[in-house]
């Protein structure tokens, strides 16, 4: 069965394409196949962390709007078959994306895929909640800071309020990814720890992904870290999420503070 | 980073950690109502004001969410020198 995954977070920046691009190539690699889709419409950025940005023609808008079949929107990605990707528009209204609209594609989707991850924009408004709309699983991606915290207890409210699951008296799934972990800051007491955001949020871990270089040169490249460097930490970190979600018990492996004691005195970036 | 730094570490997150905490209780919605929280440390306050003199910092209410349940949890300081006490009635 089909299984709805909403990517999502309130704060802006704190990794919900890269983690969506990371996952769904992560999951589409044990063979599942995989949809992901931007909800991001305006401010698209999932098909460029895919490299699939020059292959969209048409998107969920033209497939909302019925100018073009659902078949025609998808992109198949180059390097992994089971993945696809159904973009967003860049120009067209936000109100394009109607009700009614979403929850047609939505089932269409479910009939084609075992997974449907679907990137949120930012923030609390119509486009969030049309992203978390049909979602079974939703995984909220926090960095462990402030306001970023805040946020996502703001979107775990909603989670629980306006999405169909919520609304027939059901239960959405939750899963908290912490991103952007970075350790050393951490060890410092500058940055909230893991304990401290899972104890305020109450939502099981699904991973936690270091602040890592390669996240950055997987985008430039076009590829999600899982498939660009699969054996770098944060590629790691998402792979294991990736099993978490299909329910395999996977140990968490925290990331280390990988400064030894020369770089701490120093400054450097000792390995 | 340097040698003073690593002998001083600034622990702002555990401020971080409270602050949070406190702000989310009044930020979430508790028993289906969005204002309850408040609406309780309000009157909390104005129940102890009666015996012992207290100021609303002195009341911290945080909520715990959990899967069926939730908690409250209400935290009071309350100033140790007796000339506080007030006469009860
Ligand atoms: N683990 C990481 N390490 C380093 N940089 C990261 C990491 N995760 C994300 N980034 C970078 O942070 C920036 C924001 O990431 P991303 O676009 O995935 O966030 P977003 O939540 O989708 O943002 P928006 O809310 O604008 O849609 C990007 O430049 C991305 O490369
Ligand atoms: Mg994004």
């Amino acid at each position: 069965m089909a299984n709805v995954v909403v990517v999502t977070s309130g704060k802006g920046g704190v990794g919900k394409t890269t983690s969506t691009a990371s996952l769904g190539a992560a999951l589409a690699k044990t063979g599942q196949n995989v949809c992901v889709v931007d909800f991001d419409v305006g401010l698209r950025n999932l098909d460029l962390m895919l490299g699939a940005e020059r292959r969209v023609v048409y998107d969920l808008i033209n497939v909302i709007q019925g100018n073009a079949k659902l078949a025609q929107a998808l992109i198949r990605d180059k390097r992994l078959d089971t993945l696809s990707l159904l973009p967003a528009s860049q120009t067209r209204d936000k109100d394009a994306l109607t009700e009614k609209g979403v929850a047609r594609v939505m089932k269409q989707l479910r009939e084609k895929f075992d997974w449907i991850i679907c990137d949120s924009p930012a923030g609390i408004e119509r486009g969030a909640i049309l992203a978390m709309r049909h979602a079974d699983t939703a995984v909220i991606v926090t960095n462990p800071e402030i306001s970023s915290v805040r946020d996502s207890d703001r979107i775990i409210g909603m989670l629980d309020s306006k999405t169909e699951r919520a609304e027939s008296g059901g239960d959405i799934e939750k899963h908290l990814l912490i991103a952007r972990y970075d350790a050393s800051r951490i060890a410092r007491a500058e940055m909230l720890g893991v304990d401290d955001v899972l104890d305020i949020l109450s939502v099981p871990l699904l991973g936690i992904v270091p602040e890592s270089e390669e996240v950055l040169r997987a985008s430039n490249l076009g590829a999600p870290v899982t498939l660009s460097n699969p054996v770098c930490a944060a590629a790691r970190a998402y792979q294991d999420a990736a099993r978490r979600l299909t329910g395999e018990a996977v140990a968490m492996s925290v990331p280390r503070d990988r400064r030894n004691l020369f770089g701490k005195l120093f400054g450097g970036k000792a390995a | 980073m340097s040698l003073f730094r690593l002998f001083r570490p600034q622990a702002s997150a555990p401020v971080a950690r409270e602050r949070l905490q406190v702000l989310l209780a009044h930020e979430r919605t508790f028993c289906g109502r969005p204002d309850l929280v408040a609406k309780l440390q309000e009157e909390i306050l104005e129940a102890i004001s009666k015996h012992v003199s207290l100021d609303a910092e002195h009341i911290k209410v945080t909520t715990v969410r959990g899967k069926t349940i939730s908690t409250l949890k209400v935290d009071i300081e309350i100033p140790s020198e007796t000339d506080n006490l007030r006469e009860a009635g």
